[in-house]
């Protein structure tokens, strides 16, 4: 790396608002599944028709507490629900039910680490996570200028996890390694699918830059970051904004804390690659939170808050260890596997401990079953060979009944046809030579080739490899390695 | 404490209602006495003394996650003053 | 006995026994309210057709031997606040002059369940602010005792019709009086229940940790088979109480035995009228006689109750009347006038060289919530808003709504300390005086929230109370008593009541109208 390090710190703050993966709305019965038309999954209580009152979904909130608790989240026994008031056509009530001073989780934190090791692994600290309702979606034709915008109320109510951390994160790997694991652990927890092109992870950084000059550390004001629709955005972004703070404060030198200082909102503009001012509010944000009398408050017991701890299972940090310790992965292949998710960690397993070696099984599921899974766009679970049936081939690949490239035939053909590994083998031909055929074949190669054996005795290796090409058309199920160790072993008693 | 004029006109953008110059005025001497009035409540020493938010002390209350029929857009946009069959329609909003 | 003069209590027999017929009934009342609410302007719409509809679908069940429902074949008026589906539900608001509801509320569900008929939606102060009925945008309601005063509000209309006539059951909605006072000032039964006993779905908000819908009738008996039909646990009011619905049709005929009333001390101070607080003492005396033991207890809190009142109530009905945008339903303002507006506005602002005022001016959309809001929202209804918005925003909240919470909790404690030194009922005056003139406190709004001083303290605390007729003033106007309960005891409540009204006729005086 020859990159000069950069005279300042970057401090990055993340809040995320997660959509919980609950079949209805936060507060009534509509549907909360994706992509439906414009205005037919509301009701008379998402669209805030007077006299509807919200009544809570059990389900949000049970995910709710089990997000917070494997976010290492204090939980609290009483929690209530407030009004954020603000005037906004996606939002029907002109308030957002949301949780202010009593938030139900608090105080947790969640830990980063990097396979590449650009930086030690660390402890974000997360400040608070609550439960809250999403608002619609307003479509401006920008273009258009004067045009109507148009509201769509499918999204209202939706249930959402605000999770906002403390500005721990120090560089734009960092802020993407902390989305990449929570999104890992709400995807694992099954809370969320983390989709962020339809919107179930939604991200907002905020950003500044600690220095030190002469006149001692000072930092610069506080920037928010608002759409960005990938981790590789948000790393752009406040790489990005990084920059431009520190342009900006060798322009101006304004530092947070100034007189007129105050925090600004910026977009990210994924085309231009460059974050932009966006346009101020009317009036400066004043939601006159107050507790939502519609709804009661929730209390938690302390068996409880241990039920869901004791419920949460192995979290995928847990599982990267066990990989690495129990089947001798390295940090990237384990990382890799987790990353796939819950099912696939178990296929892993399975195939594992079928066929009997951690790192085989690590190299056929990244070579050949993740390459198939996405040249087809198969998920584990549709994926036709059985974990159990992939581990029995690996079994006879390390004992030599069949070779890798041959192996490799014989899972296309369990794809294929769904039969077992020995099924599959046989159906190919495939059928272990026997040993004393194998020495027969090699020592009427080496005596049909002595300008080979020259060459190998030369000291030419490569050679060793037309051996292994011309004992394959002779005899398909010829083991290679065992073809050449053998040729070898020939040529070396020769005179 | 009373409210000034000013006060009362940016009340009237937070919870916004247009108010005419005249009904400012009047709005500013009403609220004035019933401010006035309500003050009384600092007689008391409320220390230590738990809000109380909601008539009657319930907790935990919650519904199942059961999708119920949503209703028929036609029906839930005819109370819409502008809407296209589809969608609600408002003036321009732009930026966010 | 004109069939419009019974008790529900009565016409049920009637029906039962089929001496007379629900179409019969709802044609009756059909008459009368076209004879006589020209003058009383109780209603804002009558549905006779509809309501005979349901009449003769009723009559042919009742025909073919089916099991009716509770109220079976008996005419309801309903406030026009509680939504039916189909039907307008205006809140007496130019805001929802055209809202059409496109679901049921519990309580208009449960009258449907019970076999009631819908006979018309009543008049009230809009959106249940105020305490004349002379906020309703659209019309005055008159009192049937003296037609040139209030019938009280905001539920002026559901008190109104039963006293003229008009029904005989009515459902209203009481948020810090608004059952009970106009009940008192009309001469009628009004009860409003303990909070989360009658569901609050399609009650269109006020203030939503007060709000409760409750009976209004001629007797306790007939308030008493309303109730019933309408309480009940609902999974769609989280803060409805989980807990069985008493008979009180069948109990409210049980006189209480070993009855102790409590006078509250502050109730019988300055300000009470010396007829009311006559008429008051005298019903404490039949209650005596009765057998009833009577103490007097003190609500050191009971004079903070309209200040607690007059920041909760507006706060929250700041946040519930937010959603009446111009956006989804209800009113909204001429859009190309709008921005014709903000563009002379600001041709106006730039020519005088007030730059900044003009880049700081409303953006449409913002003027069009403002303007739609204007013009939908009568002046009682903005003071209210306004009043909310400030006591929450951002500085006076724990100086206003927080300290409001706090005296709350003080005046509940007063009610408990009551109820547990062996009170049964709390029992005193439920206004200060008889109907006021029309007119007599619109401009002094601070006058007209002062009404509330003997009520507001029964919501704030969350329990229940009744009015029942005790009197009447030298110029024949009616005087209510009002009796309070602890939570969920409305069955004392009602019981009381209709000792009461064994022991006396105050509920069957008549007003004389042409």
């Amino acid at each position: 790396m020859t990159e000069s390090t950069p005279p300042y710190t970057i401090v990055i703050g993340l809040e995320t608002h997660v959509q919980l993966q609950t079949e209805t709305k936060l507060f009534c019965g509509c549907s909360t599944k994706f992509g439906a038309p414009p205005n037919t999954q509301t009701c008379p209580v998402c669209t805030g028709h007077p006299g509807t009152l919200p009544v809570m979904n059990r389900r949000a909130f049970e995910l709710s507490l089990r997000t917070a608790t494997a976010l290492n989240c204090n939980i609290a026994t009483f929690t209530k629900w407030d009004r954020k008031q603000y005037y906004y056509p996606d939002l029907p009530k002109g308030y957002q039910i949301s949780q202010y001073d009593l938030p139900f989780s608090y105080e947790g934190w969640l830990e980063i680490s990097d396979p590449k090791d650009r930086f030690p692994p660390k402890k974000v600290r997360i400040i608070r996570a609550h439960l809250e309702e999403d608002a619609g979606k307003s479509m401006h034709d920008e273009h258009a200028g004067k045009a109507d915008s148009k509201i769509d109320l499918n999204r209202t109510g939706t249930p959402l996890l605000e999770i906002v951390t403390h500005p721990d994160m120090r560089s734009p790997a960092e802020a993407k390694a902390y989305l990449t694991e929570l999104k890992l652990l709400l995807t694992h927890l099954g809370v969320s699918d983390c989709n962020m092109q339809e919107g179930s992870l939604r991200v907002d950084a905020n950003v500044n830059l600690h220095l030190d000059t002469p006149a001692g550390k000072v930092a610069t004001p506080i920037v928010e970051i608002k759409n960005m629709n990938s981790f590789r955005a948000v790393e752009k972004a406040v790489a990005y904004e990084a920059e431009r703070q520190y342009a900006e404060w060798q322009e101006t030198g304004r530092k947070l804390g100034d007189p007129g200082v105050f925090k600004r909102t910026f977009g990210w503009d994924d085309v231009k690659n460059r974050t932009h001012v966006q346009r101020e509010k009317e009036e400066s944000a004043d939601y006159r939170y107050f507790p939502d009398p519609d709804l009661v408050p929730v209390t938690v017991t302390e068996e409880r808050i241990a039920a869901v701890r004791a419920g949460l299972g192995e979290l995928p940090a847990q599982v990267r260890t066990r990989l690495e310790g129990s089947y001798g992965l390295t940090a990237y292949d384990s990382d890799v596997i987790v990353n796939q998710g819950r099912a696939f960690i178990e296929y892993f397993t399975t195939a594992a401990d079928t066929g009997g070696d951690g790192k085989t099984a690590s190299n056929w599921l990244q070579q050949d079953v993740l390459r198939v899974m996405g040249e087809q766009n198969l998920t584990i679970e549709n994926y036709p060979v059985p974990a159990a049936a992939l581990g029995d081939l690996l079994k006879l690949v390390r004992g030599g009944e069949v070779d890798t490239s041959r192996g490799r035939q014989v899972l296309q053909r369990m794809f294929d046809t769904g039969e077992s590994a020995e099924a599959a083998m046989r159906s190919l031909g495939i059928e272990k030579v026997d040993e004393s055929a194998l020495v027969a074949l090699c020592e009427e190669l080496v005596a049909a080739n002595p300008k080979l054996v020259a060459d190998v005795k030369a000291g030419k290796m490569q050679a060793a490899g037309s051996f292994v090409g011309q004992a394959k058309k002779k005899n398909p199920n010829a083991n290679p390695g065992r073809v050449k160790d053998l040729c070898l072993e020939i040529i070396a008693r020769l005179p | 404490m009373s409210l000034s004029r000013a006060e009362v006109e940016k009340v009237s953008l937070l919870g916004r209602l247009q108010l005419s110059p005249a009904e400012l005025d009047l709005m500013t001497t009403q609220l004035g006495a019933i401010v006035g009035y309500v003050e009384q409540l600092n007689e008391l020493n409320t220390d230590g003394i738990e809000p109380m938010a909601h008539a009657v002390p319930t907790s935990n209350v919650f519904r199942d996650d059961v999708v119920r029929p949503s209703a028929d857009r036609a029906e839930i946009l005819s109370n819409a003053p502008h809407a296209d069959g589809e969608f609600y329609l408002v003036p321009a909003v732009l930026g966010e | 006995m004109a069939l419009y003069q019974k008790t529900a209590t009565e016409l049920l027999g009637l029906l039962s026994s089929g001496q007379v017929t629900s179409e019969e009934l709802t044609r009756a009342y059909a008459e009368r309210i076209a004879n006589i609410d020209k003058q009383v302007g109780a209603y804002l719409r009558v549905d006779v057709d509809g309501a005979l509809e349901q009449a003769r679908v009723i009559d042919a069940r009742r025909k073919r031997g089916e099991k009716l429902g509770l109220l079976a074949g008996l005419p309801v008026a309903v406030k026009d606040l509680l939504t039916a589906r189909g039907d307008l539900a205006t809140c007496a608001s130019r805001m929802l002059e055209n809202y059409r509801a496109t679901y049921d509320s519990t309580v208009v569900a449960k009258l449907r369940a019970a076999d009631a008929v819908l006979l018309g939606r009543t008049n009230m102060d809009e959106f249940a602010m105020g305490g004349s009925t002379e906020n309703s945008a659209f019309q005055k309601t008159r009192n049937p005792w003296d037609l040139e005063r209030t019938p009280g509000g905001s539920s002026g209309g559901a008190a109104a019709c039963v006293a003229a006539d008009e029904a005989c059951l009515s459902i209203g909605t009481d948020t810090g009086g608004s059952i009970r006072q106009p009940a008192a000032l009309c001469g009628v039964t009004g009860l409003k229940p303990t909070y989360g006993s009658v569901s609050r779905y399609g009650l269109i908000a006020f203030a939503s940790s007060l709000d409760q819908a409750g009976p209004l009738a001629r007797t306790a008996e007939d308030a008493a088979l309303l109730l019933e039909a309408i309480a009940g646990h609902d999974p769609q009011d989280a803060t409805s109480i989980n807990a069985p619905v008493p008979q009180y049709s069948q109990t409210v005929r049980e006189p209480l035995k070993g009855l102790t009333l409590g006078l509250v001390r502050e109730h019988f101070a300055a300000g009470l009228e010396s007829e009311t607080e006559a008429a008051v003492r005298e019903a404490i005396k039949v209650y005596e006689s009765l057998g009833a033991r009577v103490k007097e207890v003190s609500f050191p809190h009971a004079k903070y109750g309209v200040a607690v009142y007059y920041i909760i109530a507006p706060c929250e009905a700041s946040s519930n009347l937010a959603r009446y945008d111009g956006i989804h339903y209800g009113r909204r303002t001429d859009e190309a006038k709008v921005a014709a507006e903000l563009d002379a506005e600001r041709k106006e602002l730039l020519a005088a060289g007030k730059k900044r005022e003009a880049e700081t001016l409303d953006t449409s959309l913002v003027r069009l919530y403002r303007k739609s809001r204007a013009e939908g929202f009568g002046p009682e209804v903005k003071r209210r808003i306004m009043l909310g918005t400030y006591a929450l925003s951002s500085g006076y909240y724990d100086a206003y709504y927080l300290k409001a919470l706090k005296v709350r909790r003080l005046i509940r404690q007063d009610y408990d300390a009551a109820f547990q030194q062996g009170i049964d009922l709390i029992a005193g005056p439920c206004t200060a005086g008889p109907a006021f003139k029309l007119g007599e406190k619109v401009d002094d709004p601070l006058a007209m929230y002062l009404v509330d001083l003997y009520t507001v303290s029964a919501n704030l605390a969350g329990v229940g109370g009744i009015s029942i007729p005790c009197g009447f003033s030298k110029t024949g106007l009616p005087i209510g008593l009002q009796l309070q309960a602890p939570p969920l005891e409305e069955d004392k409540l009602l019981r009381a009541a209709h000792m009461f009204q064994t022991a006396t006729d105050w509920h069957t005086r008549r007003p004389a109208l042409a």
